[in-house]
């Protein structure tokens, strides 16, 4: 969380809305522990990861998805089992599960 | 919440956020820790109680967990889960000796997260300008720094000495035996740590700590440069921490990833 600060309040300063992706919870073998935080603006922009680069492009897509609907909060998970495995899924083999929320809603 | 957990941060003060991760209302919060009144809620006085509770027990402990209860904080039910995430503040590396190895070792602990600080009793040695990157460099005899300094650390902490030169070493690694630390390494050769062992028993050091000193310090990766050497200490130090032999991972089975804590 603590290296994403500066870019989520540059962001916030410069009127963009911004969006926190932490993984919660993993099963299996994942690259990053709980509390990893990535997080993207309303432009798109990102900082920090929740993965070995695996699953954070999908993770702007929802995030911006949480930004541009009612932002509400969103569990997301991502696994080697998932239908979408081949899209975005983690290639180590583990599961991942993200909760991305609006900063607005802290 | 966003800004209070912001400001808690950047003043490393130790916090814990706790957020509903399953049930309703998903994404509510609680900021809690031991220097602050809760702030936030859950949506029920007793959950806020329960998780309060936990979360500072999580936070005491470094760790990070989702953990389950009933609506009103109930043991045993799983109606709503809770993500408690620990913010707990760096730890400390505390290096004896200002020497080049000194410079190396703090760029690579600042890399890992440490809070890294120099000590040596030479003012001519122990200046910020020699070592940019370390968070505080002090003029004191070893031992006299840790007598104050020593209280405040933890199994999360490390102390390296890296003088090798025993009129300080002895002091600093007897004073260092009585703290709670992590880690203790002492750098010098097999001769000058078989003289150093001769001398810590003679200042009373018993097996139980001559066995906690990691010396000769660092992993035997056949480091020379400074900068090697710094990684050959990180790595005995996660090694350490781990509970792990430390061979590569080729030559080995099972998970790659230490149990999640």
């Amino acid at each position: 969380m603590k290296e994403v600060l500066r870019d989520i309040d540059g962001w916030r300063r410069a009127g963009k809305r911004v969006a926190i992706a932490r993984v919660i919870g993993i099963e299996g073998s994942g690259p990053r522990d709980p509390g990893a935080t990535m997080a993207v603006s309303s432009d798109g922009e990102v900082a920090g990861s929740v993965s070995g680069g695996c699953v954070e492009g999908a993770v702007v897509t929802e995030a911006l998805e949480v930004l541009n609907g009612d932002g509400s909060p969103r569990l997301v998970t991502f696994g080697y089992s998932d239908d979408e495995a081949f899209a975005v899924g983690l290639t180590c083999g583990g599961t991942v599960h993200l909760l991305i929320e609006s900063v607005d809603r802290w | 919440m966003y800004e209070a957990l912001r400001d808690a941060l950047r003043a490393e003060e130790p916090v814990a956020l706790a957020t509903i991760v399953g049930g309703e209302p998903l994404g509510a919060k609680l900021l809690v820790g031991p220097q602050r009144a809760p702030l936030g809620t859950l949506g029920h006085p007793e959950l806020d109680r329960v998780v309060g509770r936990d979360a500072l027990g999580e936070l005491e402990a470094g760790l990070s967990s989702t953990r389950h209860y009933g609506p009103q904080g109930q043991a045993r039910q799983d109606d709503v889960s809770v993500f408690i995430e620990s913010f707990a503040p760096p730890p400390q590396m505390i290096i004896f000796g200002a020497v080049d190895f000194t410079a190396a070792l703090t760029r690579v602990a600042k890399v890992l997260g440490y809070r890294v600080t120099v000590c040596d009793a030479r003012p001519v040695f122990a200046t910020a300008a020699r070592f940019p990157m370390a968070d505080e460099v002090v003029v004191d005899w070893p031992n006299r720094f840790l007598a104050g300094a020593g209280p405040a650390l933890g199994a999360r902490d490390a102390v390296c000495v890296l003088t090798h030169d025993h009129k300080f070493d002895v002091p600093a690694i007897v004073e260092a035996l009585k703290t709670r630390v992590g880690y203790l390494g002492a750098m010098g050769s097999r001769r000058t740590h078989a003289e150093r062992v001769v001398r810590l028993r003679e200042a009373g050091v018993d097996d139980a700590g001559l066995s906690r000193i990691m010396g000769p310090i660092g992993l035997d990766i056949g480091a020379r440069t400074p900068e090697e050497t710094a990684v050959s200490i990180c790595a005995e130090i996660i090694a350490l921490r781990t509970g792990r032999r430390a061979p590569s991972l080729r030559s080995t089975e099972g998970p790659i990833h230490a149990g999640s804590r």
